[in-house]
């Protein structure tokens, strides 16, 4: 009985996933900070899973960054996601592939909310028709594109190359995950297990050999909080987040750090440094960070593909630990090669972050 | 007010701040009846790290009186939010206490309010910078704008991903500034009309127009403003910690 209870639960958080054609919805920070995931995600979608996806130059930013900012009117996002379903409406598509965790809230925050105002549907429908001349019919389904992922995390599997397993001991690797905020905590029933149990990411790690380590601080926020971070003034909040994270995860020395949120990637992996330069204090082994990686980036190594072609040079804390603890094969000497293999020199603190200085430093 | 026979007629009273956020649907959908349990506030990183409490956010709007919602709209505390909104997936009663803010700092900006705390005036360094974005190239944030002293937290790897994006970009697939589809793609000037428009339809121009009237005026009175240019003040929102 109190099985069946369980399970009956358990259902209210399994996500119906679509099989195929989807229409892709780019994400800011994604795009800028870690332009060779969306590349691989495509890559992976076209070339390993032969999936249609279409990629349309002519959507836009869903303005999210902006909205919680509280620069724009509920009314103006619902209209700019209005524009962008009314472009998958033009294409032919009804399954919306959303690169980013803020926009995969937003769009689910609009959804739900057209569900229980109506009102609010027609208003946006009379807006976008006014500004555009658009028409629009309501997806099928949003799904963010980690969703995808672990849809295939099993047939990606069938084509793993490498595994997430220490190539000189043969263990598992440990790996934490940390999931965006916006991916299921606003609604649980829209992630795969809901908010306490999200396991979109953990999925993936054991599907493909790893070991998903749990710690304490596992939901909290990676700290962003918008105009927490847009503000030079305010960074405090974000860093002290992440902090709060770090020192929760070391005890446990995860090998990784693997997240569905272009912004909390990008933070896991540059508050590390700030830490470092600011408190001399690192949280990898040998005074060197833990490597943070997004989820495409992941499935883009156990499948083979080139860590410098997934954009792994553009972190902050090196994930070459990483790639040798995998038996990643890599050619070092293509780290910082532009296009045609052109040198686009190094940066000033290069090849592995590790501060030597255990003394405090101000930034 | 008198009509032509000289009978009074009794003027429709403004609304209360009560019931302007009520107009907000994200006020309705935050706020059904707050039993003041305090698992928001539990749960919230904001609460942890600044004198914040999502629980009193509920507390004052609910009480419905007028000077302690005025008070809250000129505040430091509505602020502090980061939106994670870790609140909503936690409160027993389905409330939300982040819909609650922003529909707070919605009204906080539609009545110039704003200006009146340090981190209500940081709107205008927001929308000088994401709303630029946004309008010219069709991205919250672009490479061209992420520069390195404004960022320092970045680090240097951000650094040299900067001064080296062209050639960086193109090398994982991205097409950055170009015509046609792909990462960083050059969003055509026709899309950025839709966009434009959307904002003039929706409301968006003219609400981003209040927030820069306040931030002008506020400006003119902190002494922040040279022959009416707003870099300083831009400067000492972006920067300052002072009070």
């Amino acid at each position: 009985m109190k099985h069946q209870a369980k399970a009956r639960i358990w259902a209210d958080y399994q996500k119906q996933i679509p099989d195929d054609r989807f229409y892709y919805l780019r994400s800011c920070i994604r795009q800028n900070l870690f332009p060779g995931s969306e590349q691989a995600f495509l890559r992976i979608l076209r070339n390993e899973l032969g999936k249609a996806i279409f990629d349309d130059p002519a959507h836009t930013t869903c303005a999210g960054i902006a909205y919680h900012s509280d620069l724009l009117p509920f009314e103006t996002l619902q209209t700019i996601a209005a524009r962008q379903f009314a472009l998958m409406t033009g294409a032919g598509y009804q399954h919306a592939a959303v690169s980013c965790v803020t926009s995969f809230g937003i769009y689910s925050e609009i959804l739900e909310t057209w569900k229980e105002f109506p009102e609010e549907e027609a208003k946006a429908r009379e807006l976008l028709w006014k500004a555009t001349g658009r028409e629009f019919e309501v997806p099928k389904s949003v799904v963010h594109c980690s969703d995808i992922i672990y849809h295939f995390k099993d047939r990606i599997a069938a084509r793993q190359k490498y595994f997430l397993r220490n190539r000189e001991t043969g263990k598992p690797l440990n790996l934490v995950e940390h999931i965006g905020c916006h991916y299921s905590k606003m609604f649980p029933g829209k992630g795969v297990g809901g908010a306490e149990f999200s396991c979109v990411l953990s999925g993936m790690v054991e599907a493909w050999g790893g070991h998903v380590v749990d710690y304490p601080e596992r939901r909290h926020c990676c700290g962003f909080g918008f105009r927490q971070y847009l503000i030079m003034a305010n960074r405090g909040y974000p860093v002290s987040n992440s902090r709060k994270k770090f020192e929760s995860m070391e005890p446990y020395r995860p090998d990784a750090i693997i997240c569905n949120c272009p912004g909390c990637t990008m933070f896991l992996d540059k508050w590390q440094y700030v830490i470092g330069e600011m408190e001399g204090k690192t949280y990898g082994p040998e005074r060197s960070g833990i490597p943070v990686l997004t989820y495409e980036e992941l499935a883009g190594l156990v499948l083979g593909y080139d860590p410098w072609d997934l954009g792994l040079q553009m972190h902050q804390v090196d994930c070459e630990p990483l790639l040798q603890k995998m038996g990643v094969a890599c050619d070092p000497s293509m780290k910082y090669k532009g296009v045609n293999g052109k040198n686009l020199g190094r940066p000033a603190l290069p090849a592995c972050f590790r501060v030597n200085k255990p003394e405090a430093a101000s930034l | 007010m008198l009509t032509a026979s000289g009978v009074a007629l009794l003027e429709k009273p403004a609304m209360t701040l009560y019931e302007q956020l009520r107009q907000d649907v994200r006020f309705v959908e935050g706020l059904k009846a707050c039993m003041n349990c305090g698992v928001c506030t539990a749960i919230c990183p904001a609460a942890e790290f600044f004198d914040y409490d999502p629980r009193m956010i509920a507390v004052e709007v609910q009480s419905r009186d007028e000077a302690r919602i005025e008070k809250l709209l000129r505040s430091e505390t509505i602020w502090y939010c980061g939106q994670c909104m870790s609140c909503k997936t936690r409160c027993p009663r389905g409330n939300c206490p982040g819909l609650i803010i922003n529909a707070l700092r919605k009204l906080s900006q539609e009545l110039g309010y704003f200006t009146a705390s340090r981190r209500g005036r940081q709107q205008y360094a927001l929308k000088e910078v994401l709303i630029t974005n946004i309008l010219n190239k069709g991205y919250c944030i672009h490479p061209d704008s992420f520069i390195p002293e404004r960022h320092p937290e970045q680090g240097p790897v951000w650094k040299w991903v900067f001064e080296n994006r062209k050639g960086l970009y193109g090398r994982l697939g991205a097409n950055l500034d170009q015509d046609g589809p792909g990462t960083l793609r050059k969003i055509r000037k026709n899309v950025l009309g839709e966009l434009s428009a959307i904002f003039d339809e929706s409301g968006a121009t003219g609400f981003l127009d209040k927030i820069d009237a306040a931030s002008r005026e506020k400006a003119k009175e902190m002494g922040l403003t040279d022959e009416g240019g707003m870099d300083r003040y831009f400067m000492h929102v972006y920067t300052s910690s002072e009070l």
